[in-house]
């Protein structure tokens, strides 16, 4: 056959590939063609390109060896751009596109002349495992610099650096039968189940569905098998009850039959995502499966064999060269020699020698092969050398010669002289491992059978697996297992099944394998030439003989110590030869080493597909209260509590010059004291509480007591785990004699509402009582200071007189004209009336109380100038000055414990414990700066003596620390050991620095402390 | 019950209201587009109430002032003839009520004067959720992007409704007719929602009806 | 991620919709003041934490806002079972245990590290690393 002179390894005819259409592509700089249809690593095939990349540990050269994902050295940064970069992928699993650029990953400062390979050269012929520990750990410091070339040499790809332009998605999905692999299993098994009336997923992860079959020589009901696969894929389109995923991984198996799909829609089309009637398309999709039932028709990977240099380019598996040849109609060389264990493999010498080129020889291990395909061989003149294997390949950047040698691979050695056999190109295959990595991700036991030399998945439940990756091979028998686990997927759901006529196929009597893994070399295997199991970790035979010697056993550690299987690789290829050849050491069978466990993925995903669209500005929820707008056109600063957006404070411009937060905070406050300001309250949790034993639950899970809180009336209560220790607090009021309106903190609101569920429903369910949140119903604002009275009586009918509605009432009239239940309690220690109106009317009355508050100087503020307004009261913050391990006693707050309430309320029991008596336990007190200008730093430890040695004795913790207006200096809330007892002694504060600030122990109380100005 | 506060949360004269989608609308032009997949619409201001008790006794109520059978059958969701009132299973003893705006007061009144000295409760959420309605050819792959719940038509028929995670928020879904869906969105999560389902429905292209 | 069946909702719902809540069955003492320091602690801060059987309390926090119980394995993550506050399980350890030894059921086995090995070569290298 003829070749075309610009893609010398392109056969003229074959494949099905479209020769009509021409795309153009760059590797590492140099540009070349191919056609659509083509994979990136087809299309290099096609152009002689031998290097792809360097190892990662030896920097040697290496080639393709697979056609599929697992391919072990083709991995390359696909990319024009710098925000269209991808790293990790693998060039057979990457369509070619027009313009597709990609690079090799690991090289440096090119593949072909590299640096790297120095290392592997000046630190001798040897590099063990463990060799980077071993070499470059001492001295430590040095570590940094020898890695930052390594990694340089080494490459592990790149991540953009700009941002990505592309969107990604998930999808949820849910089915009867996910059947993961579109080959002539899966397609038997898909169809099965379909024609049952089940809802299918099939997926596959190549280009085209079809897997074995795209290159199979063997006819399906008389014609070409790429025919059956056209007409049952229509037929599978044409139903409903079908999802049919190309380009589509299944990379994850998780619990309960949760199996992740990464879905590349339009990775074939271009470096960035086309659009379509200008929207833009989704690139990469991830599909969250929930499956009855799952069907793995996963087929299997080829093993290559473990010989000496194996890992020179032009050493392939032997499928892939069948692969490459029937489906892009590329022969990656001119001289094949074929080294094999099995007939299967046969089909790559056929093939080659249909393509017109020289087959040098097949190698056979086996004493007398007569199988089908071996008698087909010799009929057409191959000379096929029995009792044998290729012992090493010759070359440098590419294979000249295969040497080989009859063997016995009982005893490990050779059994007859050594042959030099010219060639460019070595396929060699040791046999086929069901493709296992899926079901061993739920955690089940492969399970090793001696009649196929592999591992196939154990059971689980709601599982089945068909073909390949059963161990059944031959096409007859796998079409008929598809069909059997469609049936049985279709059963286990309780429907009956649909199986339809297995087509006609015509069996071939194929001989019997041998087990063969690594191939005995003249030279003992730690000082023969390299012997690759693991190309992509550079893990060699050696390396595991080695750590055998120094005593890892496990296949576990063995795997840890050499790195074999490790990463985006997860074994495909090196598996079962590593270890073989940890048994052949140990002396034991591989079943009795066993396998390690493979991870999702099963390759690599690209970040985009996993995050979704949980970015940017859909990252997390943001909560807006219903005054959110006001507060973004008044310039307000926001503060993240929980999800919520809350303004931390609202800077105004002075003289062209805004103000800093400092300056704002200082000014909200003084407003506050002095006149009246309004703050946002609106995201304080708020629970309705409604039944006849409201009372006697509120009783139950505050700390104090409720029986006498009349309608009308508010309380404070503190909420605490069974431990003692405080969970929540906050306000709640009787709204009548069963119905009562809890609020919580902002970030405790749906915890709390779920507490008081687990008592009802676990250990209460006899008391009359629900809960609902009214949280987001009800916006709520304070209006607080001197002049919030006259400010509310202008829009209210609610009578304010002190006397009428004291504080710790509560009211209920209308404000601007909305309904509102108005409550006077206080936060900030000024005369304050928490206004609550319906969501939808909130802007309105905030507006018209800003109207009439004008000539108050009514001044908004926010969640800075609330903290300092609050601490200045000594008012607590859960979860800021408490941390899970405050009693309520620790804060000092005896006067909110009921301890004769009839019933030990939750919390109760736990204050007697000998641990919450202790009388040095951290104690809730004030601090006062000996430095009037000093504010303390939020965090920083307390110490008694501050001349010890250290480590210091830490003897307490600043909670919160402000600067306050309203005193002109600094002050801070803090836990102490014994501090309530430490009245006016001096602490002292050790900073990073050096410096030490001493500060007086006070009451928390900064402010008013006898309460006057709340109640005037 | 007695001894439980009503109050009328809805004023007597017409004061500007704001629906939750307030500042969505206003921060950004909500898109419209020609051969839309998807068509998202706001239906604020409705009466909201959150029915709690026991099955027999609300069934009672609600049928004699309401008109409607209370869905005993989890994950249900019974509508009046016009379709403008519902009542939706969310627990075993708890039912979301959402009525024509203005109606939920008067409907309130008149259940627990139906219920008397039962043991039950009805909140009135009308203020602190909206519901948005989502239609088009492309609506159910929206909702596949969005919940993990299966919508498809054989596990989500019309008369549905569940309370499931939507993005990373929660919301009620329920299918009160062939060609619509409905979402019942908390009005502080409401903004997250609307910006995550013209995001989802970007591919298929999105027009929001007012 | 766990698929769960709610018995309240009746229907299989994903994890996300859940929150686990700890042992099951954990009763609070009816008269706390009665226990002594050890009996209280005990309630409050010792827990199981068996390899197989486990019984969980969970709720179904977006969803119904019920709690309820699973049985589940805690090695193959199996849910034998889930049932509502107040009942009991109908499978447990030991009624595994007395099926198994009728010869009925198998007890689920997992979460070995070494996949796939023999038990004699397990025991060698747990015997080397002892």
């Amino acid at each position: 056959m003829s070749q075309s002179p610009s893609q010398p390894n392109r056969l003229a005819q074959g494949g099905q590939v479209d020769r009509s259409r021409t795309l153009n592509f760059t590797f590492n700089g140099k540009r070349y063609s191919g056609h659509a249809g083509d994979t990136l690593a087809s299309a290099l095939l096609a152009n002689g390109v031998d290097i792809v990349n360097r190892s990662f540990k030896y920097s040697r050269p290496r080639g393709i060896v697979a056609a599929g994902a697992e391919e072990p050295n083709a991995v390359v940064q696909l990319g024009a751009s710098e925000a269209a970069q991808v790293p990790n992928v693998r060039a057979t699993q990457q369509a070619l596109y027009d313009g597709l650029t990609a690079r090799s990953t690991n090289g440096w400062p090119n593949v072909q002349r590299d640096l790297m390979g120095m290392v592997g050269k000046v630190s001798g012929a040897f590099m063990p495992p463990g060799f980077y520990y071993k070499t470059f750990m001492a001295p430590a410091s040095l570590w940094m610099t020898y890695e930052k070339y390594i990694r340089k040499g080494a490459g592990l790809g790149n991540s953009p650096t700009e941002a990505d332009p592309d969107h990604y998605d998930h999808m949820n999905r849910h089915c009867d039968v996910l059947v993961v692999g579109a080959g002539p299993a899966g397609l038997a098994a898909a169809l099965t189940a379909a024609r049952s009336g089940s809802r299918v997923i099939l997926c596959d992860e190549q280009e085209a569905m079809g897997g074995s079959l795209l290159d199979s020589r063997e006819p399906i009901d008389g014609a070409p098998a790429v025919q059956w696969v056209e007409r049952t894929l229509e037929a599978l389109g044409a139903m409903d009850n079908v999802t049919l995923l190309p380009r589509t991984t299944a990379n994850g198996y998780h619990d309960h039959n949760f199996v992740t799909l990464h879905e590349r829609r339009t990775e074939h089309l271009g470096d960035t995502a086309p659009t379509r009637d200008g929207r833009r398309q989704v690139r990469s999709r991830l599909h969250r499966v929930r499956a009855r039932q799952v069907v793995l028709a996963t087929g299997t990977h080829e093993r290559p064999l473990v010989y000496a240099n194996n890992d020179v380019p032009g050493n392939l598996v032997a499928g892939a060269v069948s692969t490459y040849i029937r489906r892009y109609g590329v022969v990656p060389g001119n001289r094949l020699v074929l080294s094999t264990s099995n007939d299967h493999a046969y089909r790559a010498a056929l093939d080659w020698h249909e393509a017109g080129r020289e087959v040098v020889a097949i190698v056979d291990a086996r004493a007398n092969p007569d199988g089908e395909l071996v008698e087909r061989a010799r009929a057409l003149g191959i000379r096929v050398i029995t009792d044998s294997a290729v012992i090493e390949a010759k070359g440098a950047n590419r294979v000249s010669a295969a040497r080989v040698a009859k063997i016995d691979a009982q005893l490990f050695t050779l059994a007859g002289r050594v042959e030099e056999l010219a060639c460019d190109t070595i396929a060699s295959s040791g046999g086929y491992s069901p493709v296992i990595h899926l079901s061993s991700h739920t955690g089940t036991r492969p399970l090793w059978r001696d009649d196929i030399l592999g591992f196939v998945p154990g059971t689980l439940k709601g599982m089945t697996s068909a073909g390949g990756a059963q161990g059944i091979y031959a096409l007859p028998a796998v079409i008929a297992d598809g069909i059997d686990a469609g049936s049985q997927a279709v059963q286990a759901n309780g429907q009956s099944a649909e199986p339809f006529e297995a087509p006609l196929v015509a069996p071939i009597r194929e001989g019997e394998s041998v087990a063969l893994y690594q191939i005995p070399h003249e030279k003992p295997t730690l000082r023969a030439p390299k012997q690759f199991v693991d190309l992509q970790n550079d893990v060699s035979a050696a390396g595991i003989e080695v750590a055998t010697r120094e005593g890892f056993e496990s296949i576990e550690h063995v795997k840890r110590y050499t790195v074999m299987g490790f990463g985006t690789d997860q074994g495909k290829l090196g598996n079962i030869n590593g270890m073989a050849i940890v048994a052949r050491c140990l002396r034991r069978t591989i079943p009795e080493v066993g396998t390690t466990v493979f991870r999702p993925n099963y390759t690599p995903v690209t970040f985009g597909a996993i995050v979704g669209r949980h970015c940017r500005e859909l990252f997390d929820p943001e909560r807006y209260t219903a005054l959110h707008q006001w507060h973004v056109e008044q310039g307000a600063e926001f503060e993240d509590v929980g999800q919520w957006k809350r303004p931390w404070y609202f800077p105004r411009t002075v003289n062209g010059k805004k103000e800093s937060m400092h300056e704002a905070v200082a000014r909200e406050c003084l407003a506050v004291r002095e006149r009246v300001g309004i703050l946002d309250a609106s995201t304080l949790g708020k629970i309705d509480i409604q039944g006849p034993d409201a009372r006697e639950f509120l009783g139950r899970v505050y700390t104090n007591k409720w029986a006498k809180l009349a309608p009308g009336r508010v309380r404070y209560g503190l909420m605490c785990k069974d431990d003692g220790m405080l969970m929540d607090d906050g306000t709640t009021s009787c709204l009548g004699e069963n119905h009562f309106l809890m609020t919580t903190t902002t970030g405790g609101a749906a915890g709390v509402l779920e507490w008081l569920e687990l008592w009802h429903q676990t250990e209460w369910p006899e008391l009359d009582v629900y809960f609902n949140s009214v949280t987001d119903h009800w916006a709520t604002m304070t209006v607080t200071g001197p002049d919030a009275r006259k400010l509310l009586a202008e829009i209210t009918d609610i009578d304010l007189d002190r006397e009428a509605f004291k504080f710790m009432d509560w009211r209920e009239g209308t404000v601007a004209g909305v309904p509102a239940r108005v409550f006077r309690i206080s936060f900030t220690g000024e005369l304050s009336f928490e206004i609550n109106v319906q969501a939808n009317y909130a802007m309105h009355v905030w507006k018209t109380l800003f109207e009439h508050g004008e000539k108050y100087q009514l001044t908004p503020y926010g969640t800075e100038t609330m903290h300092v307004l609050r601490a200045e009261k000594g008012l607590i913050i859960v979860g800021q000055d408490t941390d899970g391990s405050v009693t309520p006693e620790d804060l000092g707050m005896q006067w909110a414990i009921g301890y004769d309430k009839p019933f030990a309320w939750i919390g109760k029991r736990a204050l007697s414990r000998s641990d919450t008596r202790r009388t040095d336990r951290k104690q809730f007190v004030g601090l006062k700066p000996k430095d009037p200008k000093v504010v303390l730093e939020e965090g920083a430890q307390i110490v008694f003596d501050p001349k010890q040695a250290i480590p210091m004795v830490m003897s307490g913790h600043v909670t919160s620390s402000y600067y306050s207006p309203s005193l002109g200096q600094g002050f801070a809330l803090a836990v102490v050991k014994g501090g309530h007892e430490r009245m006016g002694d001096t602490v002292y504060l050790p900073m990073v620095d050096g410096t030490v600030h001493e500060a007086e122990i006070v009451s928390p109380v900064f402010i008013d402390p006898k309460g006057e100005r709340q109640n005037v | 019950m007695s001894d439980v506060r009503e109050f009328d949360t809805r004023p007597a004269g017409h004061p500007s209201a704001e629906s939750p989608l307030a500042w969505s609308f206003h921060r950004q032009a909500p898109p419209r587009e020609a051969g839309a997949g998807v068509t998202l619409r706001e239906h604020a201001f409705l009466g909201h109430l959150v029915l709690r008790g026991g099955a027999i006794v609300l069934d009672e109520a609600v049928r004699e002032v309401l008109g409607i059978a209370l869905p005993a059958r989890p994950n249900t969701l019974a509508l009046d003839d016009g379709g403008e009132r519902s009542v939706q299973w969310l627990a075993p003893d708890e039912w979301l009520v959402i009525v024509p705006a203005g109606e939920e007061f008067t409907l309130e009144s008149r259940l627990r004067q139906a219920l008397g000295q039962a043991h039950f409760s009805i909140v009135n959420v009308s203020g602190g959720q909206t519901l948005i309605e989502l239609s088009g050819p492309q609506a159910r792959e929206v909702l596949m992007k969005s919940t993990t719940y299966d919508v498809h038509p054989q596990a989500f028929p019309v008369g549905k409704g569940v309370t499931v995670v939507f993005a990373k928020a929660s919301v009620v879904l329920r299918r009160p007719r062939e060609d619509a869906w409905e979402l019942v969105v908390r009005r502080s999560f409401a903004d997250y929602c609307y910006r995550w389902l013209l995001d989802a429905a970007g591919e298929y292209g999105v027009s929001v009806a007012r | 991620m766990f698929h769960i069946y709610c018995p309240y909702c009746e229907e299989h719902r994903e994890e996300e919709e859940f929150h686990p809540k700890g042992q099951a069955h954990i009763a609070r003492p009816a008269e706390p003041e009665a226990c002594s320091d050890e009996e209280w602690g005990d309630y409050l801060f010792f827990r199981d934490n068996p390899r197989g059987i486990h019984h969980e309390l969970w709720v179904h926090a977006i969803g119904c806002r019920k709690f309820f119980n699973i049985t589940r394995h805690t090695a193959s993550y199996e849910i034998l079972e889930t049932y509502k506050m107040g009942e009991q399980p109908t499978i447990t350890a030991e009624s595994l245990a007395r099926e198994e030894k009728a010869g009925h059921v198998q007890v689920a086995e997992g979460g070995q590290q070494t996949v796939g090995a023999s038990d004699a070569a397990l025991a060698s290298v747990k015997g080397a690393q002892g």
